[in-house]
């Protein structure tokens, strides 16, 4: 039985093929919630760069006279044990969280991707190689990695972004090495191969831009991954060390008067949940705009 | 008309909005099908036949989806009455009205064995027991001539080929004794060996199970060979309607001529040429005022444009055609 | 089947090889010599000097490693420094206490995402699937120890139900056990309950949509059958790939949950090691921990099989 009639795509999708750009503005920004997730980063941003004009103290000034103090006109979060304006602290946190993030998540993404682009292009050897590093860093709970070699390293800002890129690694490898081989198998870098282009023209050139949306998906994710773990090294004791402002030891050195000053605790953890939350909904929004396939894989 | 048939729809509409517009797949359709008739309902990819025949069950996803408007009379009852996941529909689903889907490679459930598959529409509709259920249902994957029925109850899906498991299909289909078989594009899919003995089979069936048989495809050769009658549908309307003969010996739409002119014959003389219908079908979600073929007809005046898209209007017998073209003047 | 759990088993091995290896490595992450690190600056030459012979510093790296790995797989890990006791020991005790809160959050956290998924998805735009989406989305942005800072807060300090912190064992006291593992364990298992609820909504919408839930439903089965017996044995199958992974966040949360309620895990213990200097403990937590998150990911890949049959009957 021969078929001659006319096959099509369903017309039911012809009209919302539409400029990719566009429509990926469209449902980027089409969500409340996600235009509220990038206020948050924006503001966040702007806190750590502005610092100093914003806040109403010094975070650093000490002043016992006025330690421990409820939250009032003066202060509006109240002052630790030091005296220290709590607000100011919190607003000059914004540095250490921005850095933390920016610094390892970036780091770890052009290592772990690197090396899932290399895994996965070359194949065999080096692929069993790389990917059984990968497997072994992914055995190690991700904190439990961080804290080992931060404190090997011997604590303080820099220690504590080493560790945490080291950790972020894994993810960005496997993601990466995932997708290689799926584009890999495309009929565009079968071409390519064909008509002779060398190995590192291919890659760079073909197989990496076409892995990238999932890629920043999880780049933004793993930004409040970061910040998460980073504000726990820094309530284990092992971030920036004192009279530096992170968040995470901010809830650590309230924890001791949670009984008379809660919201020593209460308001730096709720500007790290705030936070996390803003990269995950943009994540989560940036993964729906550009691919919504991707959803329930990433 | 006489007032019993078997399956009667009247002016079904169904539209589903989707980004904000609103398409209308079906649009206002009727058609009718009888105790023991086999009848086929052609048209592209899109045109709205699937649409309609999950609309009958009330079947299509809602939202997006919504039955607009219509009845569909079942051996006196409307369907579309009933509350779409209602006890009153569900007993109808798969109990008197039989379905087969055109994508035998996932349409069957891949972490249930087929037997529990078969079995647990036997116990639903005809409460019976799971022994007897079981040895029904062996007997059934027998029927469809699939070898090793015993054993093979117990296989998943993925163990099966593509036209096994449209045979599982059918065996699904017709295990409560439906009145109604409706066959979506049960072919498409498969190769053309396979085809044919898929087609053998849903002929067979409609013998033995003495159901009538609603079989909606694009390709007219299927039809010919197995329908008594003919609907053809074009942008969500029934455009021709007619017996097979009509149909293929005196085509009145210039869509079915067109749809005729494309597809081989070995009744003609081996010379003719196969002419491809031009352009695309239209979209769904603009449609225009008038007779929405018109872009791609070939017997076209400007005055087409200027009235709405015509109603079917009696031929001769049986035959309607939706075109104000007159075809023996010319 | 047989050869897909062979090579599971073979992978594990060679993984926890590597993390061997990395845990030895810290010792040499540490900058200056380790034993001055570790022992402090007080201590005495020949206590360097035996230290750093203890540790192999004073042999080539790779041989002491050798040396090392023998012993540890004789389940060796050494002397602590600070307990004075050795290491495995110290692990074996504790462990039972992290394996204790950790059951009790990975029974919670599976006990309650799944449906909460499951009805997400099947009520789809309703208020109730926003209420869990939300909290899915709080939850995986919390930070853990400021969670078990609001449940102190609030259920110890405010209300007094529960004990502020602190570990007895179920079998000597059942219900204080109880009463103060309930507070850490809900902590602990947020993060797991939130992305499996995501996990199962997302898969089930997926599920939902696929032509077999269109051929359940024409054969007229009711909607609860079809959701629990065809489209959640389907939708199952992710959510017990990402089990696995959560295996890991639920160990690594009981390093800052073992913290904030002062249990003397695993978690804590560790973390005793890092502020103490006392790395050999920092090793042994590293490969005890990596050994059951190994495990614990062998167990659910063998699980598939249960739930997926088609690599049941994979060759």
């Amino acid at each position: 039985m021969t078929d001659v009639t006319i096959q099509i795509d369903n017309p039911m999708e012809i009209p919302f093929r539409r400029n990719g750009f566009i429509r990926f503005l469209n449902v980027f920004l089409g969500r409340k919630v996600v235009v509220f997730g990038a206020a948050i980063i924006l503001a966040l941003i702007v806190a750590a760069i502005f610092a100093p004009i914003i806040s109403p103290y010094d975070p650093y000034s000490q002043n016992l006279s006025e330690s421990l103090q409820p939250p009032s006109r003066a202060h509006l979060l109240g002052t630790d044990r030091f005296g220290r304006d709590v607000l100011s602290r919190i607003i000059y946190g914004t540095r250490v969280s921005l850095l933390v993030g920016i610094v390892s998540v970036g780091s770890a993404a052009f290592i772990g991707m690197t090396l899932g682009l290399i895994a996965g292009y070359f194949g065999r050897f080096i692929n069993t190689l790389i990917m059984r590093f990968i497997d072994a860093l992914m055995a190690i709970p991700p904190i439990m990695l961080a804290l080992a070699i931060a404190s090997a390293l011997g604590g303080g800002l820099w220690n504590v972004i080493i560790s945490l890129g080291i950790s972020l690694i894994p993810t960005q490898a496997r993601l990466m090495h995932g997708q290689v081989l799926t584009v890999k198998q495309a009929d565009y870098i079968t071409a390519g191969e064909v008509i002779g282009a060398s190995d590192w023209r291919i890659m760079i050139k073909h197989v990496f831009p076409n892995c990238l949306p999932p890629l920043i998906v999880l780049i933004t994710l793993n930004l409040g991954v970061a910040i998460l773990a980073e504000s726990a090294l820094s309530f284990l004791g092992v971030g920036i060390r004192p009279p530096g402002a992170a968040w995470g030891s901010m809830v650590n050195d309230g924890y001791q008067y949670l009984l008379s000053n809660p919201i020593l605790s209460f308001a730096p953890g709720f500007a790290i949940m705030l936070v996390v939350l803003a990269f995950n909904i943009v994540g989560d929004g940036l993964r729906d705009a550009l691919d919504p396939r991707l959803r329930g894989t990433i | 008309m006489a007032a019993s048939h078997l399956l009667e729809v009247k002016n079904l509409t169904t539209e589903f909005r989707i980004g904000g517009s609103v398409i209308r797949a079906v649009d206002g359709i009727s058609y009718y099908i009888d105790d023991g008739e086999i009848v086929g309902l052609v048209g592209e990819s899109g045109c709205g036949k699937s649409a309609s025949q999950l609309s009958v069950l009330q079947l299509i996803p809602m939202p997006p989806g919504n039955i607009v408007s219509g009845e569909a009379i079942f051996q006196g009852i409307d369907l579309l009455d009933f509350d779409p996941d209602g006890e009153q529909i569900r007993a109808v689903r798969g109990g008197k009205i039989g379905l087969i889907f055109q994508e035998p490679m996932t349409s069957l459930n891949p972490v249930l064995t087929i037997g529990r598959q078969i079995i647990e529409t036997l116990v639903l509709h005809l409460h019976m027991d799971r022994q007897s259920a079981r040895k029904r249902a062996v007997e059934l994957i027998d029927l469809m001539g699939i070898p090793d029925a015993k054993q093979r109850i117990d296989n998943y899906p993925h163990q099966f080929s593509g036209g096994m498991r449209q045979r599982i299909m059918i065996a699904m289909a017709v295990s409560c004794n439906p009145n109604l078989l409706i066959a979506d594009e049960p072919t498409t899919a498969l190769d053309v060996t396979t085809q044919a003995q898929i087609l053998e089979i849903l002929r067979n069936m409609v013998k033995a199970f003495n159901t009538s048989l609603l079989i909606v495809t694009h390709n007219l050769g299927v039809v010919a060979r197995y329908a008594q009658r003919i609907y053809v549908m074009y942008a969500g309307r029934i455009v021709e309607s007619g017996t097979v003969k009509d149909i293929f010996d005196n085509p009145c739409h210039p869509y079915t001529l067109g749809l005729l002119k494309s597809v081989p014959r070995l009744d003609e003389p081996k010379g003719r040429k196969l002419v491809p219908i031009v352009g695309l079908p239209p979209n769904l979600g603009n449609m225009p005022g008038y007779c929405a073929f018109w872009p791609r007809c070939s017997k076209r005046s400007p005055a087409c444009k200027k009235k709405p898209w015509p109603e079917l209007r009696l031929i001769s017998g049986q035959h309607y055609t939706a075109c104000d073209y007159d075809f023996d003047k010319k | 089947m047989g050869t897909f759990i062979l090579r599971r088993l073979i992978q594990t091995v060679v993984v926890l090889v590597l993390v061997s290896f990395f845990a030895y490595l810290l010792l040499y992450l540490i900058p200056g010599d380790p034993a001055v690190t570790m022992l402090g600056l007080e201590a005495s030459k020949e206590q360097i000097e035996a230290l750093r012979h203890e540790l192999g510093l004073d042999r080539p790296m790779l041989f002491q490693y050798v040396n090392w790995f023998m012993n540890v797989v004789q389940g060796d890990f050494g002397k602590s420094l600070i307990y004075r006791e050795n290491i495995t020991d110290l692990i074996l005790t504790r462990l039972p206490i992290t394996f204790h809160l950790g059951l009790v959050s990975l029974f919670l956290s599976t006990l309650i995402s799944i449906p909460a998924g499951v009805i997400s998805a099947v009520k789809r735009g309703g208020l109730l699937d926003s209420v869990i989406t939300v909290s899915a989305n709080l939850g995986m942005a919390i930070p853990l120890f400021w969670l078990g800072i609001l449940g102190v807060y609030l259920f110890s300090l405010k209300l007094g139900w529960l004990p502020v912190q602190g570990y007895t064992s179920p079998f000597s006291d059942f219900w204080m056990s109880t009463k103060q593992i309930i507070m850490p364990s809900i902590c602990l298992s947020v993060v797991p309950l939130a992305s499996l609820a995501r996990q199962t909504r997302s898969s089930m919408l997926e599920v939902i949509r696929q032509d077999y839930i269109r051929t359940a439903r024409s054969k007229g089965l009711k909607q609860r059958t079809i959701i629990t017996g065809h489209a959640l044995k389907n939708a199952i199958i992710p959510v017990v790939t990402l089990l696995g992974i959560q295996m890991r966040n639920l160990v690594g949360g009981s390093v800052l949950i073992e913290t904030v309620f002062n249990i003397p895990g695993i978690g804590r213990l560790m973390v005793r090691g890092v502020f103490e200097k006392d790395f050999l403990i920092v090793q042994g937590c590293i490969v005890m921990v990596a050994l059951v998150v190994a495990l614990a990911n062998l167990l659910v890949d063998i699980s598939y099989g249960y739930f997926d049959p088609r690599i049941r009957h994979e060759e």
